[in-house]
């Protein structure tokens, strides 16, 4: 079943570009990342996703229902830590995360102070006397403490220490394990790739691809490097070479298609060294954002 | 209407009505206890406004006015109260969604499972029950003021009772105006300018159009709509003026549920 169905989801802001005709799915149970540099409109989608704006045209169901008609009802599952966290300053954090659990069905006083442990969380300070990163602890227990069934994070780990994203990290695969499905925007790869099983990648509004972590590694592209005396600038004119790269005897590039036609090219030439790798998704990610 | 919303948004004006209900309570408190001594040069005082030209009386409401009676005095005192009132509605109307997108912390609260109705209905309501109180400091310091200064000197309860009540309704103009500009224009930064702009700005077109005489100031201006002088002499209401008054805060009202429930939330850039 598909937690999140989302269909040609368009967002204008004025004339400003938001999202343009943004399709996917988000199966049960899985953690999707949705990674792109800033201004791609991640954070737009998932705030379409919770009714903070409403789509100049397009659709999206989450658990099944229409996010304009079932808006509250949805949320009700919902947990939501924003790329920015801001809470009401005069606050003690205690007050505010019970303010935030008032609204709904649950007895989360046990769950405040569970996760406020784990988190090392003051819980009598008060909100603006927090600094970022601390405020950004409050956001993550604050989104988790009704044990919602869906879980959208938006730059979770911004602002937070190496040691303390570790722990969010284990947090969020402990409650995934659960059978939470997340929704985890990033631009950072190397989280979205320890933590999600699947990526779509978002571009200037649109998405440019969505497919498994490991076959975008592995089926996709091929990082080639020869070495060898007498390459000609257009000696890899094959189709399928992109971000061709020519140095004085070297050559690299990406490669997308069958590895037989580029090594075929290889062998007409003296070669002096050759490697075919993967290429790791910071540069999958770079290629596509080029 | 929920519970908590509307819990915490009273709380975040327990403050605010404090203070204001206390600014009430002290002007007409510190006002009414001249009045005994007033009374005694009367005469003096009533020669006294004979001799100012008549715009500058106007200008201040108290043209006809017979300070040396209860409801005369209170009728000048009333003034300050209603422009208290004003700025006071202002500020809670101009602020009421506001100063949560400006701070914000609206992505916190719209993305809790309420609708937008459900917010907007608790944050309206724990606002009219901050006026509600501060109108009642109002009242008590009122009548413990004439009870006090007044001596036994008799008065018509009944406009007075009119009087105050409407300072609620006054206050509601404010609040649904503030409300529905605040939901037009796209971001206000600081409300204070914006609610001192509208509140002391009708008090400003009120005096003027006694000045000027001009007739077409008195139907903007609930200064007008509400005039204590008017109210106290006639002991009623201008019965269109305030239908008027009421018109214009019940469409400013259904505009601002209209206007709220399509609004985009905006975001950091």
């Amino acid at each position: 079943m598909s937690v999140i169905e989302v269909s040609n989801l368009t967002k204008y802001y004025g004339k400003a570009r938001g999202i343009v005709d943004v399709s996917f799915e988000v199966e049960d149970g899985e953690i999707f990342g949705f990674i792109g540099p800033n201004g791609a409109g991640k954070s737009t989608t998932i705030r379409l996703l919770l009714s903070l704006i409403y789509p100049s045209s397009g659709s999206a169901r989450v658990f099944g229902k229409d996010v304009l008609a079932n808006g509250p009802e949805i949320r009700q599952k919902i947990g939501y830590l924003p790329s920015e966290v801001f809470y009401y300053e005069g606050m003690k954090v205690i007050n505010l995360l019970k303010y935030s659990a008032s609204f709904y069905d649950c007895d989360c006083d046990a769950r405040i102070h569970e996760l406020a442990e784990y988190m090392e969380l003051d819980l009598n300070r008060r909100i603006d006397e927090l600094s970022y990163g601390n405020k950004k602890k409050v956001g993550i227990v604050q989104g988790l403490i009704h044990s919602p069934d869906l879980l959208f994070l938006d730059e979770p780990t911004s602002g937070l220490d190496p040691l303390m994203q570790r722990k969010v990290f284990d947090l969020i695969r402990e409650e995934n394990t659960r059978g939470v499905t997340v929704f985890f925007s990033s631009h950072i790869l190397g989280e979205v790739q320890r933590m999600c099983s699947r990526v779509g990648i978002i571009r200037e509004g649109s998405i440019v691809e969505i497919s498994d972590i490991q076959t975008l590694q592995q089926n996709n592209y091929k990082k080639v490097h020869v070495v060898a005396d007498d390459l000609a600038p257009d000696s890899f004119n094959v189709e399928g070479v992109t971000n061709l790269q020519v140095e004085n005897g070297t050559q690299r590039f990406f490669f997308k298609g069958d590895i037989n036609e580029v090594l075929q090219k290889i062998s007409q030439f003296q070669v002096t060294d050759v490697s075919i790798e993967e290429p790791t998704l910071e540069e999958i990610f770079m290629h596509y954002y080029e | 209407m929920k519970a908590n919303i509307y819990r915490h948004e009273f709380r975040t004006r327990s403050r605010s009505v404090i203070i204001w209900s206390l600014a009430l309570v002290a002007i007409t408190l510190v006002f009414f206890s001249i009045f005994p001594t007033f009374v005694d040069e009367a005469a003096l005082f009533d020669e006294m406004l004979a001799n100012l030209p008549p715009e500058l009386l106007a200008a201040f409401g108290m043209t006809g006015v017979n300070m040396s009676t209860v409801l005369g005095f209170y009728s000048f005192i009333f003034l300050f109260a209603q422009i208290c009132l004003a700025i006071q509605a202002s500020y809670y109307g101009f602020g009421l969604v506001s100063i949560e997108e400006s701070e914000l912390t609206a992505d916190f609260l719209i993305s809790k499972p309420v609708s937008r109705t459900e917010i907007l209905t608790s944050k309206l309501l724990a606002a009219l029950t901050c006026l509600a109180i501060t109108n009642l400091a109002l009242w008590l310091s009122t009548f413990i003021a004439i009870a006090f200064f007044g001596g036994s000197r008799p008065y018509e309860t009944r406009a007075l009772v009119l009087l105050l009540i409407s300072g609620i309704i006054f206050q509601l103009f404010f609040l649904s105006v503030g409300l529905v500009v605040s939901l037009l224009v796209r971001r206000i930064r600081s409300v204070t300018p914006y609610a001192l702009g509208l509140g002391f700005g009708m008090y400003v077109l009120s005096a003027f159009s006694g000045v000027g005489g001009v007739s077409i100031l008195e139907l903007i201006t609930p200064f007008k709509h509400f005039d204590p002088n008017t109210i106290l002499q006639q002991g009623g209401y201008d019965t269109p003026l305030v239908l008027l008054n009421v018109s214009v805060s019940l469409v400013s009202l259904v505009v601002s549920y209209w206007l709220y429930m399509r609004r985009d939330i905006p975001a950091v850039v």
